[in-house]
Formats: C-alpha cells, sequence, structure tokens
C-alpha cells in the first residue's frame, strides 16, 4: 500500500540535552537527537532508557526540566503547547484511538474542532487519508472492529490529516501480532521516503536499518551513540551499544 | 365478616380504586413524573459539575465537592427535603410566591446530584489515561478532551447507574409531600394516602404503589439490558490478542455496536 502524503512542509527538529526527572528518578539525563528536514531518526535501546519519555518531551506531553527541543532551529518549549502539538502528529503503541467514535469521527473530530474545517471538508480530507493507508472501506465502522494493525493505521491516518511537519512513532508496532507489523511499518516506510521528518522509537532492527537516516542508541536516560545506520549496526563504538545489537539481532 | 375478607376488601375494594384512578392518572402520575424528570435533568448537570470539580487538581474544587458530595449522601432524603423546602421557603416567597412545588424539585435534584456525581466521576476516572494523552497529541485543550473524548465514554460506562438513579428519584419523589402541596401538585403517593387517610381503605394507596410498580420495573429492566449490551461491547473494545491469534477461532468479537 502507498502513503504518499500530502506533506506540509517538513521541518528539521533538534532536542539538545534535554534532562527530565519523575520525582526523584531521573528519566533522561541530558538527550539529544537530530532530525534534517525530512530525515527519519530511530531510537533503540533498552526498555526503560527514557526512549518513550524523551519522545513525549518533543511534543511536550511532558516537559522538560531542563534543555530544548527546536524546529527548523527555533525553541518551541515558548509555543502554546495545544498548537504546537496540532504541528507534530503521535503515533502511540496502544493507538489510543477513541472507541465510542467511528474512523472516519477519530480522524474528523480534530479536523472540524481544532482546524474548524466545515462538515463536508472535514469528511472529505479524512476520507482520502483513510484511502491512503488502505482503509477507505472502514471509514464507517468502530475501531475495535479492526485488528491491530489495522487500527495502527488509522491512528497513523488520524495524525496525518492534521497535515503535521514532524511525526512521532512511539514504538507503533510493539502491540501487534507478527503478521500485522509488517503492513504499519509498510505505511511508516512510504511516510518517510515521502519526505516527512519523522522520530521512531522501534524495536524492529531491520526498519531502523532499511529506512533511518540516523539512529540513536538511548540507555539510561541518554543518546550513547547516534549516527548512520551503517556505523551504528556494522561498526558500534560504545561497548553498550555493542552488548544491545548482540542481544537484539 | 371474616378476618381474610377485611383484609381483602383493605386492600382491594375496586370500587375505591376505581375512585381514585382519574385522579392518580391525570395529576399524580404527571407530577410524579414532572418531579423525577426535572431533578435528573437538573441533578444531572450539577452532578457532572460535582464530578469533573470532584477529578479537579485544585484542592479549592475537590474539596467543596468532596464535602458536597458527603453531606448530601449522608443526609436522609426526607430530612434534606425539609430542611430545604422549609428552610428556603421565605426566599421562595420572593422569588415566585408561597408555592412550594419548586423547592420540592430542587431538595430532589440536590441529593440526585450528590449521587450522580460520584456515578460521573467513577465513569470519567475509567476511562484509561491513553485516551487523554491520545487527545492532547492532536493538539485538544485539557478542557476540550475531557469534553470530546473521555466524558462521553466514561457517562457511557455509567449510564446502569445512572437509570438506577432515576429509579430512586420517582421513589423518592413521594417524599415531597411533606412540604404541603395544593391538590393540582400532589403526586401519586400523596393522592394515595389522601384516600386512604379519608376512606380508612388502604387501595388508593396500593393503586399508587401500581404506578410506582409499573414506572420503575420497566426501568430496571432497561438497566439490565443496557448493561449487558455495554459488557458486550467492552469486550469488543478490549480486542483479545490471544483470540486474534487462534485460528481455530474463540468466539470472535461478534463486532455488535454497543451504542
Amino acid at each position: 500500500m502507498s502513503t504518499a502524503t500530502a506533506t506540509g512542509t517538513s521541518v528539521s527538529l533538534a532536542v539538545r540535552d534535554v534532562h527530565l526527572a519523575f520525582g526523584r528518578h531521573q528519566v533522561l539525563r541530558g538527550a539529544d537527537v537530530e532530525v534534517a528536514r525530512g530525515g527519519t531518526a530511530c531510537v533503540i535501546g533498552p526498555s526503560g532508557s527514557g526512549k518513550s519519555t524523551l519522545l513525549r518531551t518533543i511534543n511536550r506531553l511532558i516537559e522538560p526540566d531542563r534543555g530544548d527541543v527546536l524546529l527548523d532551529g527555533r525553541s518551541v518549549l515558548g509555543d502554546d503547547p495545544d498548537a504546537l502539538r496540532q504541528r507534530i502528529g503521535m503515533v502511540f503503541q496502544q493507538f489510543n484511538l477513541f472507541p465510542h467514535m467511528t474512523v472516519l469521527r477519530n480522524l474528523t473530530l480534530a479536523l472540524r474542532k481544532l482546524k474548524k474545517l466545515p462538515e463536508d471538508e472535514a469528511v472529505q480530507v479524512a476520507r482520502a487519508q483513510l484511502d491512503l493507508v488502505g482503509l477507505a472501506h472502514k471509514a464507517d465502522v468502530r475501531p475495535a472492529q479492526l485488528s491491530g494493525g489495522q487500527q495502527q493505521r488509522v491512528a497513523i491516518a488520524r495524525a496525518l490529516a492534521l497535515r503535521p511537519q514532524v511525526m512521532l512513532f512511539d514504538e507503533a508496532t510493539s502491540a501487534l501480532d507478527p503478521e500485522l507489523v509488517k503492513g504499519v511499518l509498510g505505511v511508516m516506510a512510504d511516510l518517510a521516503s515521502a519526505g516527512m521528518t519523522m522520530v521512531v522509537v522501534t524495536h524492529e532492527m531491520g526498519f531502523a536499518r532499511e529506512v533511518a537516516d540516523t539512529v540513536a542508541f538511548m540507555d539510561a536516560g541518554v543518546v550513547l551513540e547516534a549516527g548512520p545506520p551503517s556505523a551504528v549496526f556494522e561498526a558500534p563504538e560504545h561497548p553498550r551499544l555493542r552488548r544491545f545489537l548482540s542481544q537484539v539481532l | 365478616m371474616d378476618p381474610l375478607s377485611t383484609l381483602w376488601e383493605t386492600f382491594f375494594d375496586w370500587d375505591a380504586m376505581r375512585e381514585a384512578l382519574p385522579e392518580m392518572l391525570t395529576v399524580g402520575l404527571p407530577n410524579t413524573l414532572i418531579l423525577a424528570v426535572s431533578a435528573a435533568l437538573l441533578g444531572s448537570v450539577l452532578g457532572m459539575l460535582l464530578a469533573v470539580a470532584g477529578i479537579s487538581r485544585t484542592r479549592w474544587l475537590r474539596w467543596p465537592a468532596r464535602v458536597y458530595t458527603d453531606v448530601f449522601r449522608g443526609l436522609p432524603a426526607a430530612a434534606t427535603i425539609l430542611l430545604i423546602g422549609v428552610g428556603l421557603a421565605p426566599l421562595g416567597m420572593q422569588v415566585w410566591g408561597p408555592n412550594p412545588y419548586p423547592l420540592g424539585v430542587l431538595a430532589l435534584s440536590l441529593i440526585a446530584a450528590a449521587y450522580i456525581g460520584e456515578i460521573f466521576r467513577a465513569g470519567i476516572q475509567s476511562v484509561e489515561a491513553a485516551q487523554l494523552e491520545g487527545a492532547r497529541a492532536l493538539g485538544f485543550s485539557w478542557g476540550e478532551a475531557m469534553r470530546l473524548v473521555i466524558v462521553p465514554q466514561g457517562v457511557r460506562r455509567v449510564l446502569p447507574a445512572w437509570v438506577n438513579q432515576l429509579i430512586a428519584l420517582i421513589k423518592d419523589s413521594s417524599l415531597v409531600y411533606f412540604l404541603g402541596l395544593v391538590a393540582s401538585q400532589r403526586e401519586l403517593f400523596r393522592i394515595g394516602q389522601d384516600y386512604a387517610a379519608t376512606t380508612g381503605n388502604e387501595s388508593a394507596l396500593l393503586l399508587a404503589g401500581l404506578f410506582y410498580l409499573v414506572l420503575t420495573v420497566p426501568l430496571t429492566h432497561a438497566v439490565n439490558w443496557i448493561d449487558r449490551r455495554l459488557r458486550q461491547g467492552r469486550a469488543v473494545a478490549a480486542p483479545d490478542l490471544d483470540v486474534e491469534l487462534d485460528p481455530a477461532g474463540a468466539p470472535a468479537p461478534t463486532g455488535k455496536d454497543p451504542r
């Protein structure tokens, strides 16, 4: 399936020296990620290393204690967080679709209420977006009637319908049955090649190797090593990255 | 007369019932429904405010909601109705004249709000945090996310408990007779009781009881029906990965739409 998307204007993204503590537990200790305009960064690393938390500081679902997040070189920490989140799409491990609404309404809700599109226009945008993930025929069912893979594709379509400049993926395929993973990764790869700026937290090393421009290895709240996939996977320098790769590959 | 037929006459005097029936239908039933439904509506609006205040991060909203709920759930309904109906009568006199009926509605609503507020709060809190995160990530503010995504799901889940509260209100509406209503304002119980008091025969009161059952029994069954629909819906709403994986197919989600 093809997800060639009418991306808005992509932007570059930089996360600089982000610190965050939950109480006394230091989750992020100066994490950095750089993604060029239209590039894809994959964040890998062991569970509990702070990958998902780092992702949430980018769209400020969690406010960092220290550090900066830049879009096209400009800090977003002073922006209105709700407006910022309209520019940054996010896809979750558990999809987080709204179960009491049809698939179509899951997409049109933000279009109507936030983008202030009239109903018919919102429906048009939503249907076109569903078509791109191959689920136009499921517009009128509830999410619960879809497979996990279909639900995740709807969630991606829901985020894309708002024409974001950056997309964040938080272990988007971790909750899926093995046979459903490929379809979702395909949509993500298409999106990357269409020029969307993306940060992808993933355990799918094959995806990271093939799609990422940058792979960032995180451990204990910092990015220990980052670089093109060839370097990170073929010539890892940090011993902890080497150990991690030997365990997952 | 043998005691058994005396007993029979006391409760099943058809003539006494027939005499009371027209007034029950034209005065008692409408008044009971007006009291119960208006209190349910006002109580639900107030209850929603209490629920949202109750989960607020500001203690200046949380604590008053807590105290209100404790007080109005803790007092006997009869005491609350008397306290408000009599206590606020001078105030009501200035607003709408010497009419205790609105105060009866108010008292019933204030009591209902305490219960309904707790019902709504439980429903709202049962919605997974991920739903809020999903809505916030799209760019909705906290208030918009609550209004558009969280509250509708939460209320749906507690619909059976809400209908139960409606049943309680239908029964509790009989308590406004304390407030000394004029003839045209009397609800089912009061009319039955008036007939019983003047004739010394309980048949009219029994008839009032039958009216209550006609209203409440279908509602209790409606509760069970809604509850069943929601339960089936929830099983579908949380797709079981094992079921999906199992080709032999434990019963696949029926795809029945609960709402």
